[in-house]
């Protein structure tokens, strides 16, 4: 028991050296998580679909070809988001309507992966289509948080979060649309990036709002996210909006210098509705940073008011496009007793979606309608442009911004979803990111009171996923905030 | 502004959904509220600002028309609701 444990406390990397080094074959890493899945996923629901059987026997053929190894991730379990296409894997972006789809087809991201020597487990719970800030909007129940499962993960990535700080996996893939990678991360005390906009390819990732969605890691350190980012970046030819920029070498990047790092600390960002807990832990990090040489600066920030409306309008819109596929026609589910053809996209629609998925829907289709698209769809993109500036201030004296990724730590099960204004509002800190296209990452850096994680967020200039990742692999040299397991430490 | 029940109704339509007569109501309401709170930004002063739709200057793309594999007629129906072989099912869509 005690082994097992030991092995699942290990970062992807650790025991990718340790495969590679012969100490712990893949097939004992795959049986030790299958394990750990057996255990804990009745308490905890991180799975939609598991693999189990095909895990193992992958696990066994890249034994096999471990020689030949070049991945320092080679031989590691893990497991992808539930909005991420899988060959032969049923992805169901936690929706009815997509019933049983099988894609046939791989996303580029999860073909790296692969390239690389991923064992994949499953699928990762999360809110239906990515909307939703608990992972509670899916149709196959919540995920539940490993460090309190009367708590929520966060969301939408709450599958991915619980999985890999509950220690059923070593690291999974999300997706990020306005901080669904950052915020689950930053409850389920996990190490999340979402890279700048175009650094992975979004084939096979199914939409939610195209302008906005990216696809990164969640994982035990910010090492170890590196590494999974040099598998993953890179121009896609059938991703037209991704990057055609060097890219890789993240990983060897880091040096945990951060002398002379200006760390910017917009002041809008640590004003009214933020947890005193949570205040006093992301600038405790800050001054963590600091005493390594970095150098803080508190600016203004004065678009803060701006983000969520302007995101949650843009969103929306791009989401009642992209979800107009869904018709029962072609793949998914279909409604039965329909009269006629209109009749039977209304049924399977409407009874496929659920509310979260309804409502965003519904505000998307009206911001974008005749007679109110100046006021609201047009404004908010006026908006973006406002805020991208603001940004490209702020990054003329500031190497990287530090701030809150959430303004509390995880709240109770069925506390979010009967005010959804207030639940769109707790977004706040992470929204403007995707808005701007930024890269944005989330580090545990403290717990609360009641011993729930807290994170903090470092935000880059587009194509600053080093600065960022060398920042936090500084923070996470002279702290041990993100070794903490909810499984204590009987391991050790 | 107000969001009043036929406007919901419009929306729906235009959405391909039919909500029952409670969710409706419910629906209206939190629209209602969710857009009051959007008119935030009509405070921000965006007289000298243009639309930004993406983020990174980047052109349309261009790649030369090569043939490559695509998936077959039947690997692409097994997912359909109702097929029959060769094509994708619906009902009759035009009398």
């Amino acid at each position: 028991m005690s082994e097992m444990r030991e092995l699942l406390e290990l970062t992807a990397l650790e025991l990718g050296a340790a495969v590679k080094k012969g100490d712990v074959s893949a097939e004992e890493a795959t049986r030790t998580a299958l394990e750990a899945m057996e255990e804990r996923e009745g308490a905890l629901n991180c799975f939609i679909t598991r693999t189990g059987e095909q895990a193992l026997e992958r696990a066994k053929s890249l034994q096999a070809r471990v020689k030949e190894a070049k991945s320092p991730l080679y031989g590691v379990p893990m497991a992808f988001k539930d909005n991420i296409c899988t060959r032969g894997v049923k992805t169901s972006c936690a929706s009815r309507i997509l019933g049983d789809f099988t894609p046939p087809y791989q996303a580029t991201a999860a073909e790296r992966m692969e390239a690389a020597g991923c064992i994949c487990l499953g699928k990762l719970n999360m809110d239906e289509f990515a909307m939703g800030s608990t992972t509670e909007t899916s149709f196959y129940g919540p995920t539940r948080n490993p460090w309190d499962t009367k708590r929520v993960p966060g969301g939408s990535s709450g599958g991915a979060a619980a999985a890999v700080a509950g220690r059923e996996c070593w690291y999974a893939l999300g997706s990020d649309t306005g901080g669904s990678i950052r915020q689950p991360a930053s409850y389920c005390g996990v190490t999340g990036i979402k890279p700048t906009y175009g650094r992975v390819s979004r084939y096979g990732l199914v939409a939610y709002a195209s302008s906005l969605d990216q696809i990164g890691p969640l994982a035990r350190s910010a090492a170890d996210c590196a590494a999974v980012l040099d598998v993953l970046m890179g121009k896609d030819p059938r991703d037209s909006t991704s990057l055609d920029v060097p890219a890789g070498g993240l990983l060897a990047s880091l040096t945990g210098d951060v002398r002379g790092l200006k760390i910017g600390l917009p002041t809008g960002c640590f004003g009214q509705g933020l947890d005193s807990q949570v205040h006093r832990a992301v600038l405790q990090a800050a001054d963590v940073l600091k005493s390594r040489g970095a150098q803080l600066i508190e600016f203004d920030f004065p678009v803060m008011e701006y983000v969520v409306p302007a995101y949650y309008i843009i969103a929306a819109a791009e989401a009642s496009s992209n979800l107009s596929r869904f018709d029962g026609v072609k793949y998914g589910w279909r409604a039965e007793g329909y009269e006629d053809l209109a009749d039977l996209y209304c049924r399977t629609r409407t009874q496929g979606f659920g509310t979260e998925v309804k409502r965003r829907i519904l505000l998307g289709t009206f911001v974008l309608s005749s007679g109110y698209y100046d006021a609201y769809y047009k404004k908010a993109l006026q908006a973006k442009g406002v805020i991208k500036r603001a940004f490209d201030e702020a990054f003329r004296h500031c190497d990287v911004l530090l701030t809150p990724v959430s303004p509390t730590t995880a709240p109770r099960l069925g506390e979010s979803l009967s005010d959804p204004l207030q639940m769109y509002l707790s977004d706040i800190d992470t929204v403007s990111v995707n808005l701007a296209g930024l890269p944005g990452l989330s580090m545990p850096c403290g717990v609360d009171g009641a011993g729930l994680p807290i994170g903090c967020q470092l935000i880059g200039p587009p194509l600053g996923e080093a600065v960022l990742l060398n920042a936090a692999h500084a923070f996470q040299l002279e702290t041990d905030w993100h070794k903490r397991s909810p499984y204590g430490k009987e391991a050790f | 502004m107000k969001i009043t029940a036929e406007l919901v109704e419009h929306v729906s339509q235009l959405s391909r959904l039919r909500l029952p007569q409670e969710e409706k109501e419910r629906m209206t309401g939190e629209l209602e509220g969710i857009l009051a709170y959007m008119e935030v930004l009509n405070t921000l002063d965006t007289r000298e600002v243009e639309p930004l739709s993406h983020i990174f200057p980047i052109k349309n793309v261009w790649r030369e028309d090569e043939v490559i594999p695509s998936q077959t007629r039947q690997e692409l129906l097994k997912n359909a609701p109702t097929g029959n072989g060769e094509t994708f099912l619906v009902p009759k869509a035009v009398e």
